[in-house]
């Protein structure tokens, strides 16, 4: 099997971009593939810290672009998963040190190491946008049930189908109590109005910021039920034909229901 | 009780404003990004009108207006001559077109004019 060059992206700050990259890609490491993550917000390094892996870096991935440094040598491994490794990206150097042709240099080096390659790309659409899509082969496109968010999203898939490249789509911190009382946009709404693949809905969950804390991937947690889901994520790119559990939206019948035990 | 009724039929669906809301902008946001395609339509557009009418090519304008629920193009072509009845062009060939296809398109213009004469009466 080639190597999947997978950029995960979404435009807008802040939907969940770099706790999908961790949690999808210790879920596909549990599931035996060798995994690097690379984090491709230059300036801006996270990745690491979601992971727990800060204090153990040593190179960049800037310092791998301008031969500084083995490849091999910035690689930092996961101890709890056999196959999960991370790039880190650098945090005292601009965007613009290095270049889209480097990064995507790098990123084709990983595929001796790397049956998924996952990279967290910076928000925006700018520079940082460009290099990490120049390195990957397939987009995935996180957003959260909001206006803004699914508007830049739409955005991001506009460039990425420009590449062209196949686009799958994560609605992230979906709430279903809120889809249920027609509050929030359900993930139908969502899929109608933006042109990509659907492989996964993940709920709000305040577990995950628990999780974050401490730096531990959520598939590690035996009895978080967001374990599950990302586990399926990771099978559905996998390309196993997994049903999306619908968070439907709300029928008269349902809201009468809510307006009775609520009122 | 008000409160019940108010939790039963709205105006708590927010949700489907942020639909309708989201559907306008992104037409929106992909016209403005697609000016290539407005010249290619405003082009056609103005080849399609001069088969009948003289129209003023360099003044034709094709903008699009947000409405409340809708997107809207509007086209302003200028007119500069509409030849007599007997000076027009004969309509272009109509295609090997099976027959049924007219006796469909017939009642519905029918149906167009109705609807134009129910708004006339001012």
């Amino acid at each position: 099997m080639s190597t999947r060059r997978i950029v995960v992206t979404s435009g807008k700050g802040g939907v969940g971009k770099t706790t999908t990259t961790a949690n999808l890609g210790a879920a596909l490491a549990k599931r035996g593939h060798r995994v690097v993550l690379v984090d491709a917000d230059i300036g801006l390094r996270n990745l690491d810290l979601v992971l727990g892996l800060e204090k153990r870096i040593v190179f960049d991935i800037v310092e791998v672009a301008e031969g500084r440094c083995q490849l091999r040598q910035a690689l930092i491994k996961d101890k709890r998963f056999d196959s999960l490794a991370i790039l880190p990206a650098a945090q005292t150097r601009e965007k613009e040190a290095i270049t889209a042709e480097q990064f995507a240099a790098v990123i084709a080096g990983l595929d001796e190491f790397a049956d998924f390659v996952l990279i967290d790309c910076p928000a925006g659409i700018e520079t940082g946008f460009r290099n990490a899509v120049a390195g990957a082969k397939e987009a995935l496109v996180v957003t959260t049930p909001e206006v803004s968010a699914i508007r830049d999203a739409d955005r991001v898939i506009g460039k990425l189908l420009e590449v062209p490249m196949p686009i799958s789509l994560i609605v992230n911190r979906l709430r279903p109590e809120m889809v249920r009382s027609g509050d929030m946009l359900a993930v139908e709404d969502v899929c109608e109005v933006l042109d990509a693949t659907l492989v996964g809905v993940v709920p709000d969950d305040e577990e995950i910021i628990d999780t974050t804390n401490r730096g531990e991937p959520i598939v590690l947690d035996e009895s978080n039920r967001l374990r599950t889901i990302y586990d399926k994520i990771a099978r559905r790119l996998e390309g196993e034909d997994i049903p999306i559990t619908s968070f439907e939206k709300p029928t008269f019948f349902k809201r009468l229901i809510g307006a009775i035990t609520t009122g | 009780m008000i409160e019940f009724f108010k939790r039963l039929f709205g105006p708590s669906d927010s949700g489907a404003t942020a639909k309708q809301r989201l559907q306008l902008v992104l037409m929106t946001d992909h016209l403005a990004l697609a000016p290539e395609m407005i010249d290619a339509m405003k082009r056609e557009l103005v080849e399609v009108i001069s088969r009948y009418v003289e129209v003023d090519r360099d003044k034709v304008e094709v903008d699009f207006e947000r409405h409340d629920h809708a997107l809207a193009m509007m086209a302003n072509v200028p007119i500069l001559g509409v030849a007599r009845p007997s000076e027009r062009a004969p309509e272009p060939a109509p295609a090997p077109a099976p027959t049924p296809a007219a006796e469909t398109a017939a009642p519905l213009q029918q149906r167009k004019r109705r609807k134009k004469a129910q708004r006339a009466p001012a």
